[in-house]
């Protein structure tokens, strides 16, 4: 079985509940909807107070690229045009509405049938995931039209899909694979088209052997896409792991996938794309695993963006009494919330409660050299190094020993026997060093 | 005998040869240097802060007899003066500042919404979340300053969580406020007399949400901005601030003010007034 | 909203990962104890109560040093429930004669501890091995003390043994109860013009008892087999990796095989080179202390190549008859140098 080679950590995967089927989520109350939901240039809102908006309407702009754009969720009326906090509670501006009525934008379809059929041209497909506002569904949040515009100076040769959930406890895009491998399928060969590459590789880790034999069935009767099992091991779902793990090829330093020839996308991007080409949907409702040790029924729910994260908790029976923290995301890269009273953004793809147990950090101990971070580092670094380079504030030093390569995965600190907060420190040295280099990059006068 | 002899001749002539080669070497790397650096480098402080924009205080002595037009914040007037004297030059003596901390949320002023778990620094805080108060102007309280300061005059009251100042070091190099992730640290004219005034504030945020997330903030209402009689004071972006330049110390706008987001340090009682 | 807030906990908020591995630094260096037990075991068996007395001698004065230091000189934290001094403690008794006078095992525990380790700023920053230095130090000071070896007599009384063994250290007349180790029997051997071969025979050892450790050695170096043991235990706990063991002994096998080659009658053959004095407990227990080996795994084959290489250089050059230590300790000096030269492959280079 493939996988990665250098590096990496085996957590326990903690795949709760994950046979059991997805809830649609209702949510009656108003909806906050974040302006700027993508990686990239900031949005700018264009619709005002009072504003009567139909579902689909999209109600931001770009101002620059790479941008992207959200949409109307619900039918109803603007309620304001004000802040409301991000992830980090900074305020960030964003749109509330008040759900009205049930009407809808003429163009979308919620005919639930498969369309096969592809009519559009590589660049009308690419005009309308950038309309339909797609953005990648992994977690980071890059406008998927950007990624499809392939560079002057690579080529695409392999569209490879995201189905590695290598993240422990998160259960959404297994459950996506199992519901509508159909619609998945059918998004990959729009993309296939898109980027004009002839083969996809969908890589599956070896513990949903259900998803792999799902699709592998029905991949069959689809020229050019194959399903690979994973070796179980994380990070495997970062782009630069899965494009080794899947075709052996290494993105070089300070490269993009693009420059090996491969272009990746989460299989919950694929479905996005199957809704937005085929049934011309725009992006306003994604599947969230809500999950955790002591949550009552751990699920998936299909969830519309702008809905609070609280309703998510309640609608799984409630955040227990000691829950000591609120992760969007997985327990390896995923962001500790400082409240619930946030909305669900197109990035969120889990919310997971860790009792008050499973909250703290232990205290740090000396490092006692056993090089296991080095060990660990899929990127071959050597973060106690990194480490004790930034503590001293010796940005040369991080600079010349690449700490610009760290992916961020968190094994070197998941691995560390002393405790040492390695992610925490090689995070901020990388910062500064990118500010560092920027700076030198700009001519002062 | 002979043993004898061969040694001596051998360590002799290891000794010769390696001088020979010593003093071929330092002739040729001979790097001739300005007596008056070493001189000059002997009056600074030597404390190597970098406040002057240099990297140490000798590479502030070798600009200064280059004929640099740069000034050491950190000296003191005479020794300024000393140091200008042995350059032939006049010395600008200029008013001292002193860093003040513009917040006063801290643990005693506004409510903890959640617990920060992680490496001590607060700029890798701000990158992660907006403060444990909520507060995304509001100190975060893990001492970045305090390590950024080389004279040891900055130190975490462990009581509010807040850095304090001790006015007796401080040599306003203004490290603190550069290490500041927020610019909550700003360097003020010390006043050593009539004490300072500011606003212990640094929030952007509208009134009710600022005064949701602590006691002391300011809340833009512009109240003190009525009652300066100097006009020193402004508000910007719900902020007030008050222009030091032109702060005469009457202490009109530190009664006014509804949330005691006033500051006004006296030397007879340098903790802050409410 | 507030009012349901109050109701719950404080959320923590800290950057990923908010999971943790199950590793730990006591988690490791109690699995080293445990590995440690089966030679514990065998020396106990073989050498009785003096080995009993030293073991605790050796490891109380360790603990009780680095406890000392930490809560009076350092004024820090005391750290010693995470078994780093007792591991220094255990392995120092390891390395020496079982029936060496306490307060001898108690300077050398404080050197172990107090030159070190603690000098250096405590685990973690140490570039020596501890123990190794301890042994070095006690060497050094007590030559003939340090090279009294006990024979190993299985579960006999030893006790009285030791007291004349200390009321007649230095002179031959214990031959009868001390004997050389098999490695200073043939240097020995040597230095009186016999061969190689010669000496062997006059050792009278079978691999067996080779193996099991029925000589004269250092309390815990002499039986191969339950070092091995241990070893085999901290490579399935993944608390050390193959590299060092592996690069040690093998460079020491193949080394020693083209000195023995190239006189068999002057060099000692790789077999018994392997099998005699410390150089298994070195190989698994001593080079692969994780503060003073390098970080990655060329790094540790080149630190395990140099350990094997020098070891059999001071066993057939030297003016000891044991190498062990002295070429570990030597290698501790270039792991600075090793982990600069010797980086892990970067991901897409």
């Amino acid at each position: 079985m493939k996988t990665f080679h250098k590096g990496g950590v085996h957590p326990n995967d903690n795949k709760l509940n994950a046979d059991a089927p997805a809830q649609v989520l209702t949510y009656n109350g108003p909806f906050c909807i974040m302006v700027s939901q993508h990686l990239g240039a900031p949005s700018r809102p264009i619709v005002q107070k009072g504003d009567q908006v139909k579902r689909g309407q999209p109600l931001t702009e770009n101002t620059a690229f790479p941008g992207s754009v959200v949409h109307a969720p619900v039918s109803g009326t603007v309620q304001n045009v004000t802040e409301a906090p991000d992830t980090g509670n900074f305020a960030r501006p964003a749109i509330f509405i008040q759900p009205e009525g049930d009407e809808k934008e003429d163009f979308i379809s919620d005919d639930p049938t498969l369309e096969r059929e592809i009519s559009l041209s590589p660049q009308e497909i690419i005009e309308r995931i950038k309309d339909m506002g797609i953005v990648g569904l992994g977690g980071a949040c890059f406008p998927t039209h950007v990624k499809l515009s392939v560079p002057k100076d690579g080529k695409a040769e392999y569209l490879l899909i995201n189905g590695v959930e290598c993240e422990p406890y998160l259960i959404d895009d297994y459950r996506l694979m199992l519901d509508k491998p159909d619609e998945i399928l059918v998004g990959i060969r729009i993309l296939m088209k898109a980027l004009s590459v002839d083969k996809a590789i969908v890589g599956i880790e070896a513990n949903k052997p259900k998803a792999i034999a799902l699709l592998r069935q029905k991949a069959a009767d689809c020229d050019g896409i194959t399903v690979e099992a994973l070796r179980m091991k994380y990070p495997q779902g970062a782009e630069k792991q899965l494009v080794k793990a899947l075709t052996g090829r290494e993105v070089p330093s300070g490269k993009l996938p693009i420059h090996t020839g491969c272009v990746i996308q989460n299989v919950g991007t694929c479905f996005a794309v199957y809704e937005a080409v085929q049934k011309h949907k725009p992006l306003t409702e994604r599947l969230v695993t809500v999950t955790g040790p002591c949550v009552e029924s751990p699920r998936n729910f299909w969830v519309k963006i702008g809905t609070p994260v609280s309703a998510l908790v309640e609608a799984c029976g409630g955040r227990p009494e000691n829950t000591g923290k609120v992760i969007a995301g997985g327990p390896m890269m995923g962001k500790a919330l400082p409240h619930l009273d946030l909305p669900v953004t197109k990035g969120l793809s889990a919310l997971l409660l860790l009792p008050e147990e499973q909250a703290h950090r232990r205290t740090a101990e000396h490092c006692i050299r056993c090089g296991k971070c080095v060990e660990a580092c899929p990127m071959g670094l050597e973060p106690y190094l990194l480490h004790a380079a930034v503590r001293n504030k010796r940005m040369d030093l991080c600079e010349r020993h690449h700490i610009t390569d760290c992916i961020e995965c968190g094994c070197c600190q998941y691995t560390c026997p002393s405790f040492r907060p390695l992610l925490d420190t090689l995070r901020l040295g990388k910062s500064k060093v990118n500010q560092i280099i920027r700076n030198r990059n700009t001519p002062t006068r | 005998m002979t043993t004898l002899l061969y040694a001596v001749l051998l360590l002799a002539g290891t000794g010769l040869i390696a001088a020979v080669v010593l003093y071929a070497i330092a002739t040729k790397f001979k790097v001739e240097e300005d007596p008056r650096i070493d001189l000059v480098a002997e009056r600074l402080p030597g404390a190597n802060c970098g406040a002057c924009g240099k990297a140490g205080c000798r590479d502030l002595a070798k600009a200064l007899v280059e004929g640099g037009d740069l000034v050491c914040p950190v000296c003191s007037n005479e020794e300024w003066a000393a140091v200008a004297e042995m350059l032939g030059l006049h010395a600008d003596t200029c008013e001292i500042k002193i860093p003040v901390v513009r917040c006063q949320g801290g643990r005693l002023n506004s409510i903890r919404q959640t617990t920060y778990e992680g490496f001590e620094s607060c700029a890798y805080a701000h990158s992660l979340h907006a403060g444990e108060n909520g507060c995304r102007y509001g100190c975060l309280g893990l001492g970045d300053c305090t390590r950024a300061c080389s004279f040891n005059c900055l130190s975490m009251n462990p009581e509010t969580g807040l850095p304090e100042v001790n006015e007796a070091v401080c040599t306003a190099c203004g490290a603190c406020a550069q290490a500041c992730p927020r610019g909550i640290i700003e360097l003020r004219y010390k006043h050593a007399h009539e004490g300072r005034i500011y606003v212990g504030c640094h929030t952007e945020d509208k009134g009710a949400l600022a005064m949701k997330h602590c006691l002391s903030a300011c809340i833009g209402c512009g109240k003190c901005a009525k009652v300066c009689p100097v006009g020193a004071i402004k508000v910007e972006n719900n902020l007030a601030y008050i222009d030091f330049t032109r702060c005469t110390h009457c202490r009109t706008c530190v009664d006014v003010c509804p949330k005691h987001a006033i500051v006004s340090t006296r030397p007879s009682d340098p903790e802050p007034a409410n | 909203m507030s009012a349901e807030k109050s109701a719950f906990q404080k959320l923590t908020v800290s950057g990923s990962p908010h999971i943790h591995g199950p590793e730990s630094v006591s988690k490791i260096m109690w699995g080293v104890v445990i590995a440690l037990l089966p030679a514990l075991t065998v020396s106990i068996y073989y050498f009785g109560r003096p080995a009993v007395r030293t073991i605790i001698v050796s490891t109380a004065a360790c603990v009780a040093c680095e406890w000392l230091i930490q809560r009076f000189m350092l004024k820090k934290p005391v750290t010693v429930q995470d078994g780093s001094a007792v591991i220094t403690g255990l392995l120092l008794a390891f390395n020496l004669p079982a029936t060496l006078p306490w307060w001898m095992t108690v300077l050398g525990a404080m050197a172990a501890i107090g030159l070190a380790k603690m000098a250096y700023g405590g685990l973690g920053n140490n570039p020596f091995n501890p123990a190794l230095v301890g042994r070095v130090f006690l060497l050094i000071s007590f030559p003939v003390a340090m090279t009294t070896w006990p024979r190993p007599q299985p579960m006999a009384d030893l006790e009285r043994q030791a007291v004349e063994i200390s009321a007649a250290a230095g002179s031959t007349a214990t031959d009868a109860l001390t004997g050389p180790t098999p490695l200073g029997l043939i240097k020995e051997g040597l230095q009186q013009g016999m061969t190689i071969d010669e000496s062997i025979k006059h050792l009278g050892l079978t691999p067996w008892e080779m193996l099991t450790g029925q000589h004269a050695g250092s309390l815990g170096e002499v039986s191969v087999l339950a070092i091995l043991l241990g070893g085999l235990f901290l490579l399935w706990r993944r608390i050390i990796t193959w590299h060092i063991p592996a690069a040690f002994l093998g460079s020491a096998f193949v080394f020693a095989a083209i000195l023995h080659a190239a006189d068999p009658q002057a060099f000692l053959p790789p077999g018994f080179s392997l099998l005699s004095g410390g150089i298994m407990l070195g190989a698994f227990f001593m080079a692969t202390d994780m503060v003073t080996s390098p970080m990655t795994p060329w790094g540790k084959i080149i630190f395990g190549l140099g350990c094997g290489v020098l070891t059999i250089l001071i066993r057939n050059f030297g003016a000891y008859p044991e190498g062990v230590s002295f070429a570990i300790l030597i290698m501790n000096a270039f792991v600075p140098l090793i982990n600069r030269g010797f980086k892990p492959k970067r991901y897409g280079c």
